[in-house]
């Protein structure tokens, strides 16, 4: 099978990027260290071509309506043009689907980014509710787009240095709102814990946005540190922590699901009738060792299993994210199976890090 | 960073160094490393643990992933390279000088029919086909 590219692939190979297979893209997973990347996210500033994810915007009269329907989260938290909402979509089960961000642009235009594996079946999804629901709207999928996110706390300068027509319509933009820019659709979200933006604009600006940004002092940044910052930032990965077969609320959603209110979602009738009997928390190993994926975690309550895990650059020490049964504590000593060995982690609440600093 | 010629070397990315004493180091290769990215964490296999020829006796891990080692020879584990466990981006820094551990050969014809440089490089060259 030949991997698909983003538009960025060329000038990867050209910065010394190991290319790697990821989930059927050929994307950079680190340029040099990936510790020195994932610090210089934190400390600084770096950028991502996430070009791989897919933006799709659904258009027309009700889309607003459809949403309550489709998305777990409410989207009557979106008030304000721009603003944006983190949500699962979930099947008639519970199950999730993918996990997304919606941007409310405005009553006939919703923005939704869907993750790169996902997107087919995610559009087919969608689609097929709105055939049944609101067939009078239009939904497109953009993967002509490309996405840069510039993340870090010098994120936002750089961008403005680079981009100085953006800024008036970026400057107020609060975290989890967009702008667009004409060409550049900006929005204040991100992957790994840091302040920054990501940028959708048109594949054939790419190249010349991400030299330019290059030429500013962004370093580029592969997906290997975007995977240790977003685990220290306590953000789920779908596929891993999170898929078809969990419900959202043993998976360290429950914040994104709205069951409060009257609104009836798809997957709410089944996430009612079975209340969680596991819930995700934070480990860190207490043991010297790395904690890896599908590890069993034994616990006083029973057996769990780690959901994501790896090194902390930022703690210096491997964390994770595991599913246990629910019993378990903040604070609770856990034994994680570990090849032949049995090592002990504390269970803590995540995230590990966000704003350059370590929380543990 | 090209393979010293004066080493000896696995398929499974081990190199092998001959010691004044008659026994052997044992490390993970530059392509090995340069593979695995930055490491993180190193296992290695107790002192006076004899091993098979082949046998999976320590682990390296990177950020990325965890990699087995195996023994190149029969022998007895003699030492282990304690500063790695501190210090395990020395593997990143220098392959060749961070050893592992140290073996004491059973035979040391074994040793000597471990692949040279050369056949080394020519296994990696065929890895990136």
């Amino acid at each position: 099978m030949t991997l698909k590219q983003t538009p960025l692939n060329a000038t990867h190979r050209a910065m010394g990027a190991k290319m790697v297979d990821f989930g059927g893209w050929d994307m950079p997973v680190n340029y040099g260290s990936q510790i020195d990347e994932h610090h210089q996210v934190r400390n600084d500033c770096g950028m991502f071509d996430v070009s791989h994810m897919r933006v799709v915007d659904i258009k027309g009269k009700g889309v607003r309506d459809f949403l309550r329907h489709l998305l777990a989260n409410n989207v009557d938290k979106l008030t304000l043009p721009g603003k944006a909402l983190y949500s699962c979509m979930l099947l008639e089960n519970g199950g999730v689907i993918d996990d997304l961000i919606a941007y409310f642009m405005t009553e006939e235009w919703f923005r939704i980014v869907v993750n790169a594996g996902t997107a087919d079946k995610d559009i087919a999804w969608m689609k097929k509710q709105a055939v049944i629901h609101a067939p009078q709207l239009e939904i497109k999928d953009h993967p002509e787009f490309a996405m840069i996110a510039v993340q870090g706390p010098n994120a936002r300068a750089k961008v403005w240095q680079v981009l100085p027509d953006t800024k008036a319509k970026t400057e107020a933009l609060q975290a989890f709102q967009a702008a667009d820019c004409g060409a550049h659709f900006i929005a204040r979200t991100g992957y790994t814990g840091e302040d920054g933006f990501e940028i959708m604009l048109p594949a054939a600006q790419a190249e010349t946005l991400w030299h330019a940004l290059a030429k500013a002092g962004v370093k580029p940044i592969g997906l290997g540190a975007r995977d240790t910052l977003r685990l220290e930032a306590g953000m789920n990965l779908y596929g891993q922590d999170m898929n078809e077969s969990v419900s959202p609320l043993e998976s360290g959603l429950a914040w994104t699901v709205d069951l409060n209110s009257a609104r009836d979602f798809i997957g709410k009738a089944a996430l009612l009738a079975n209340p969680p009997k596991r819930k995700l928390v934070g480990l860190v190993l207490l043991d010297r060792g790395v904690l890896r994926g599908h590890q069993e975690v034994h616990c006083a309550h029973g057996t769990g299993e780690i959901t994501s895990g790896s090194f902390s650059p930022t703690l210096e020490k491997s964390i994770a994210l595991a599913r246990v049964p629910k019993d378990v504590q903040i604070g609770d000593t856990v034994q994680v199976a570990i090849r032949d060995k049995m090592l002990a982690a504390k269970v803590v609440k995540y995230p590990f890090a966000r704003n350059g600093k370590g929380l543990i | 960073m090209s393979n010293p010629s004066n080493l000896k070397y696995t398929a499974s990315h081990e190199w092998i160094r001959s010691e004044a004493d008659g026994t052997i180091s044992i490390g993970i290769t530059q392509h090995a490393q340069e593979a695995l990215g930055d490491m993180v964490f190193v296992e290695a296999p107790a002192v006076g643990r004899k091993l098979k020829a082949k046998e999976e006796c320590a682990v390296v891990e990177s950020v990325k992933a965890a990699a087995d080692v195996y023994a190149p020879v029969a022998g007895e584990v003699v030492a282990v390279n304690g500063e790695l466990d501190n210090a395990p981006e020395a593997i990143n820094a220098d392959p060749y000088a961070a050893w592992m551990f140290r073996m004491k050969p059973d035979n040391a014809a074994d040793v000597a029919a471990l692949m040279d440089a050369a056949a080394y490089q020519a296994v990696v060259d065929s890895e990136a086909h």
